[in-house]
């Protein structure tokens, strides 16, 4: 080096300070936030087929075309409001769930396990719980942005009635979270990617289906609505709905709310401990 | 046709195929064979995960549920193809096995093949021996098929079950679903042999989901204008939905087979691509 | 008609507009262990590809048991055994299943397999693993059982593509024995390398391949006796004298001297006379040592010190 460094230690006559400047833990969190960003930055276009262009393909074969056919037989059961009114909000949330689950399941297994990026990254300052609210704040980024297109284009198909659907948009994003967090807690201890598929297969797929999406789960058999009451997707998708049809009351948003934060900061706790096991071996 | 000119086991016979030129050259990129020994290294594999394959069947049932028992409530009943009401169910029952059957082969025939061709390496192992490029083609194929074939029993077994089915012509339903895996598993895996990234992928979905839900899966052709009838027409799951369809209901007609010929083509050039191109990615 | 196992006249091999190998002639006899020895990138594993037929040849000719490649791949590929450089094998698979499903890309019948199996499996030491999935299998291990499923086929030429790069001493020397073993029941064997100590003890020829040409070839003690001297002083200075030291050797009759960043390397034909020499000009050297030349003292002179990639 041409000029001398800065005379450090202590030969300055300084003391070593006893720590180094404490950065605060968000900060963390942040810089693999970052790390997203710039992975997303390469591949926003494919992804927004999946996360934006597909539910709004759902709402126009199913909330158009099949809503032709529905409206005609009667919509007593959806509450009276056209098929496509009906379905907007569920959409909303089933979509946050999908965009949710996709990020908890092979993007973070391929970082342990095929691009091993969560190793490299702790062996710099960050924490394993630094990785994992990193993430989960990307995923929230994420689900903002994809939900608010989705409710901006709903509203142009004339499926948004209420200005109270704006309301609906931070509820898709608790929903998207309460699946990503815990999901994300169990995926980053598998060893197999097989394991995975069945999250699809056993977890997604049935909630989409079955959890008040498409119709009211007063349409199933009475013994299974309960399980349908359980699901994370439930609470989203109906308190979305109330929000957009502008019918929402305090209790029972509240109660949804909560329900979906208790999954959130469950998730939370457990994927704090589980990327800590996982990451330190 | 022997996997090679000259067998390597003896006590086989030899086999010459006759001639050089194009003919000789398509005929061998199909594949022969070896393609079988490729469906029992599958077979094989999934000895070991036997849970994730028989997972499989219920994917296409839960959608049968959902779409037509819970929403076929919402909708009542539907113009068949005869003209008469039929119920929602038995409307939507063979397009859903339609579609299943298309994204069961897309399934293998991308994802799979992707992974196997650009990480796991398993077509480098398989061509150092002696079989060819075309081997590997037929032989993946040949497998999606396979699992095709058993998810697609277990569903028309289930819509027999639950009343779906009109008539005995729906057994021709079986073979109908195969072909149509037979096509998608052949242009897929055509079109895998040409993609980078795992990216790539999400055109796959960009195909095949405006078809799943466009393809009069879920309401009558007649819903739309008819320049968009032109179109939807024009797709290949239109093809195997009215033959599925027609089937199950026992509308039979002779313009079925136009739509089985379809496919079949579509299949046929996806082999010789598929073959052709493992040959030129592998074979450098 | 040549007797030749394999044969390649102005051998050349293009990937665009970059020239892997470079017109290169070599004949293989029934029988012979042969190496290429290389840099990385001097063409030896594009070499290698094209005689397990899966490159084609861009120009020249090559045939392998006097058949073509590419007319003849899968007939000529039956009578191969391959060890590429990277292994490929199925992880997804217990260690005898890839034997199995291996054999079966040979078409051979079940019954054939398992009684290969097990005798492979024990010939590379791994029956008591036989079970187990691949996957968690160390390095040394995967090498000794794709080294076993290249020898399904009881193969005619076995193409090694370097065997023990990436592997600890103990596994690389198993799998020296094992291969030397083979080489003995007359098995012919065709490796790639760029380790030294493994040439010498495998290989009865070399070609030295560098920049997708053939640099040399012999045995390795001709390539020693035409390539280096039979003797390498080799000196080490004090730092601050080093430089000047090693100008002051010119004096010294050697045959070469080569002046790196801590050592002076003298090629003489004897060591002590030289290092008496050296003594003479008074100079005084930290360490000294007199040594045998090696085939790494021929690699470094025809293949350079200068890394390319």
């Amino acid at each position: 080096m041409a000029a001398p460094a800065q005379p450090r230690g202590p030969a300055a006559g300084l003391a070593w300070p006893a720590r180094p400047d404490p950065v605060p833990a968000w900060n963390f969190a942040v810089r693999q936030l970052r790390f997203w960003l710039t992975d997303y930055r390469r591949t926003w276009r494919g992804s927004i087929i999946s996360t934006v262009l597909n539910p709004l393909l759902y709402l126009g074969a199913m909330g158009l075309g099949l809503g032709t056919l529905v409206d005609q037989h009667g919509t007593a059961s959806l509450g009276r409001v056209s098929y496509l009114i009906f379905l907007a909000p569920g959409l909303l949330a089933a979509s946050a769930m999908g965009t949710g689950v996709g990020e908890s399941t092979y993007p973070v297994f391929g970082s342990v396990k095929w691009n091993k990026t969560y190793q490299a990254a702790v062996s710099s300052p960050l924490r394993p719980a630094d990785l994992f609210h990193g993430h989960l704040l990307f995923v929230a980024l994420k689900l903002t942005m994809t939900s608010a297109v989705f409710l901006a284009v709903a509203a142009m198909f004339g499926a948004i009635t209420s200005p109270l659907a704006i309301a609906a948009l931070p509820v898709a994003v608790l929903t998207g979270l309460a699946f990503t967090a815990p999901i994300e807690a169990w995926t980053v201890t598998r060893t197999k990617d097989t394991s995975l598929a069945v999250v699809y297969r056993f977890g997604m797929i049935p909630l989409f289906l079955f959890s008040g999406t498409f119709f009211p789960v007063t349409q199933l058999p009475v013994w299974i609505r309960p399980i349908a009451y359980l699901t994370p997707l439930w609470h989203g998708v109906a308190l979305c709905r109330d929000l957009c049809l502008g019918i929402a009351t305090l209790p029972s948003a509240l109660l949804h709310v909560g329900y979906l934060l208790v999954v959130l900061g469950a998730g939370i706790i457990a994927g704090d401990r589980s990327y800590t096991r996982r990451l330190y071996v | 046709m022997s996997s090679g000119p000259v067998s390597e086991v003896r006590g086989l016979p030899l086999r010459v195929l006759p001639g050089r030129g194009p003919l000789r050259r398509a005929v061998r990129s199909v594949g022969g064979r070896g393609s079988l020994f490729l469906v029992e290294r599958h077979a094989l594999v999934y000895r070991h995960t036997w849970l994730v394959f028989v997972s499989g069947v219920v994917e296409p049932l839960f959608y049968l549920l959902s779409i037509g028992v819970g929403l076929g409530k919402l909708v009542g009943s539907v113009h068949g193809p005869a003209g008469t009401p039929v119920s929602y169910a038995a409307f939507v029952a063979p397009a859903l096995l339609a579609s299943a059957s298309m994204n069961g082969a897309l399934f293998d025939s991308t994802f799979n093949v992707f992974f196997r061709l650009k990480y796991e390496k398993l077509y480098d192992a398989a061509l150092a021996t002696p079989m060819r490029a075309g081997d590997v083609a037929l032989g993946e194929i040949s497998w999606a098929l396979l699992r095709g074939a058993l998810y697609a029993v277990a569903f028309m077994v289930v819509m027999a079950a639950m009343g779906l089915v009109y008539s005995p012509w729906a057994l021709a339903a079986l073979p109908a679903a195969v072909l149509t895996g037979f096509a998608f598993a052949a242009a897929g895996m055509a079109c895998t042999t040409y993609m980078r990234t795992w990216q790539d992928f999400e055109f796959v979905t960009l195909a095949t989901l405006p078809m799943f839900l466009f393809s009069t899966t879920f309401y009558p052709l007649s819903v739309y204008p008819r320049p968009l009838q032109f179109v939807v027409e024009c797709t290949p799951l239109y093809q195997s939905v009215v033959m599925l369809r027609d089937l199950t209901l026992g509308t039979v007609h002779l313009d079925l087979l136009w739509h089985a010929a379809y496919l079949a083509v579509m299949g046929l050039i996806g082999l010789l691509v598929a073959g052709r191109r493992i040959g030129k990615l592998l074979l450098r | 008609m040549t007797t030749a196992l394999i044969r390649a006249r102005g051998l050349t091999k293009r990937f665009g507009g970059f020239t892997a190998v470079d017109g290169v002639d070599f004949e293989l006899n029934r029988g012979e262990a042969f190496g290429f020895l290389g840099p990385n990138g001097a063409g030896k594993s594009s070499t290698m590809r094209m005689i397990g037929c899966v490159s084609p040849p861009t120009a020249g000719e090559l045939t392998i048991f006097g058949l073509d490649p590419v007319a003849d791949g899968p007939a000529i590929r039956a009578r191969l055994g391959v060890v590429p450089q990277e292994d490929s094998l199925d992880v997804e698979l217990t260690v005898r299943e890839n034997l199995l499903v291996y054999g079966r890309y040979f078409g051979l019948p079940r019954p054939v397999i398992r009684e290969r199996s097990d005798r492979l499996l024990e010939f590379v030491q791994l029956a008591d693993r036989q079970d187990d999935r691949v996957e968690p299998l160390s390095g040394g291990l995967k090498r000794r059982l794709t080294i076993a499923r290249s020898l399904i086929n009881e193969p005619e030429i076995l193409l090694l593509d370097e065997p023990t790069t990436g592997l600890d001493p103990q596994a690389r020397h198993v799998v020296w024995d094992r291969l030397f073993r083979l080489k003995q029941q007359g098995v012919t064997l065709v490796l790639t390398t760029h380790y030294m100590d493994e040439a010498e003890q495998l290989c009865d020829r070399l070609v030295v391949m560098d920049a997708g040409r053939i640099a040399a070839e012999g045995s390795p003690r001709d390539l020693i006796e035409r390539y280096s001297t039979p003797e390498v002083l080799e000196l080490r200075f004090d730092p601050a004298v080093h430089e000047n030291a090693a100008e002051k050797l010119a004096a010294v009759p050697a045959q070469r001297r080569e002046v790196l960043a801590d050592r002076v390397l003298l090629y003489v034909a004897d060591g002590d006379a030289a290092l008496a020499a050296v003594r003479g000009l008074g100079l005084d050297p930290l360490t000294s040592l007199v040594r045998r030349s090696t085939l790494e003292d021929v690699f470094l002179r025809l293949t350079g010190r200068r890394l390319e990639d």
